[in-house]
């Protein structure tokens, strides 16, 4: 089981696709494509939501076919569930290219275990750096984002929650 | 066997969907911006959790059932979820209430479930608690805020504490269905859950300088299909496009 085409063609036009609602990273960076099984010009791409109400997930799978059949190839998009998809995907130049689209990424998975402790995660500000931050709601622009404010630079921010 | 599975997939699945109707209510109408889009996001996972579940229901329904046509084409008395969920958003406070004790048994109910012989039901278990630990983390917070907070949300927190309680009596009651998919490794422990649930309701509201109320009277009926009387105003609105325009899609 491979996330990666033989082909490097299809990995590039992957690598083009994106979550309509994070424009910045594409849906390889963002660790969505969970397995591409190559027969020729036939493919079997699997991806999994990152939360089971994305409702990016249709505009997703249709961008996936169209990109894929005008380079003449014929893609089968299967929606998966296991293994549930965790933040600790999201590649490294997605983090990158999040932090400077001006979204937090999402914290290393030990650093973030404190957030089910309940106790105070340390978020960096993507625009000042300063790590003196406040969550102001566990919830923000959508479901897999929180809000923050920078106490220093006194900005707003979403950071990317870790799931 | 496939019928047992789908029947019980009811009971979970009209939990989320009723739940997130209710939240999807206030989509534009929470008391502040930030509030207003949690508790939409919530009302949206539970959404997916609830297609999810349905669309797993469609493929073992005799009838070739579609998603929709579980969610939408049922009489009232067919839907299995607690009358908890349906109750209506009456003040911040209520829907902070609700949310809270569901949240509860929710979290607890997908930790059994991950375990489910049913792959595909733990599957779907294990995508919802990532999500449904959020939920729970949001909704204890806003008890602590509210119960600890000025004399005026601390009484109104504990009206809506008060009220909603003797709803939950209902979360760990047994249904033949749900025994039988306990015996067969399937479905969750659901009596074994109550004491659990107690305690960390019990620890949050505490926390929150709320009183515990003192009931021994519990009300139920929805897993029954026995509904109070806001199940049939929400389901006037949640199924008119389905009953106007039968098997219309977007």
């Amino acid at each position: 089981m491979s996330a990666i085409a033989r082909n490097p063609t299809i990995n590039d036009i992957l690598k083009g696709i994106s979550d309509p609602e994070i424009p910045v990273l594409s849906i390889m960076d963002m660790g969505i494509v969970r397995e591409i099984i190559e027969n020729g010009k036939k493919l079997t791409i699997s991806i999994t939501p990152t939360y089971s109400g994305c409702p990016a997930m249709d505009t997703i799978r249709d961008d996936i076919k169209k990109a894929l059949a005008e380079a003449g190839f014929e893609a089968t998009v299967k929606l998966v569930l296991t293994p549930a998809w965790t933040t600790d995907w999201i590649t490294e130049n997605g983090r990158k290219e999040l932090a400077a689209y001006g979204i937090a990424p999402p914290l290393d998975p030990a650093a973030d275990k404190k957030a089910l402790l309940h106790e105070k995660r340390i978020v960096k500000c993507p625009h000042c750096g300063s790590i003196n931050t406040t969550l102001v709601s566990q919830f923000g622009s959508t479901a897999c984002k929180a809000l923050f404010k920078c106490e220093d630079c006194l900005e707003p921010f979403d950071y990317f929650k870790c799931l | 066997m496939t019928n047992k599975i789908y029947q019980y997939l009811l009971f979970i699945g009209d939990n989320t969907m009723i739940l997130g109707h209710r939240l999807s209510e206030l989509c534009g109408h929470g008391p502040s911006l930030e509030t207003d889009i949690a508790l939409t996001n919530i009302s949206l996972d539970l959404f997916g959790q609830t297609r999810n579940y349905f669309q797993l229901a469609a493929t073992l329904s005799k009838e070739d059932k579609t998603e929709d046509d579980i969610a939408f084409l049922r009489m009232e008395h067919e839907y299995r979820n607690v009358l908890l969920v349906e109750q209506p958003n009456r003040d911040f406070a209520y829907v902070i209430g609700r949310q809270f004790l569901y949240d509860c048994y929710h979290f607890l109910l997908l930790h059994e479930l991950v375990n489910s012989n049913d792959e595909h039901i733990a599957a779907i278990a294990q995508k919802s608690l990532k999500e449904v630990t959020y939920h729970l983390d949001f909704s204890s917070e806003w008890i602590k805020r509210l119960g600890a907070g000025t004399d005026e949300s601390h009484e109104k927190m504990q009206n809506a504490i008060n009220y909603l309680y003797p709803y939950t009596g209902e979360l760990p009651e047994e249904t033949p269905i749900e025994l039988e998919m306990k015996e067969l490794g399937i479905g969750a422990d659901l009596p074994a859950m109550k004491t659990d649930y107690y305690n960390r309701v019990h620890e949050v509201l505490k926390e929150a300088t709320l009183d515990i109320p003192e009931t021994n009277w519990f009300q139920s009926g929805g897993k029954k299909g026995v509904h109070s009387e806001h199940m049939g105003y929400i389901l006037t609105q949640l199924q008119y496009m389905q009953r106007a325009y039968p098997n219309m899609s977007w």
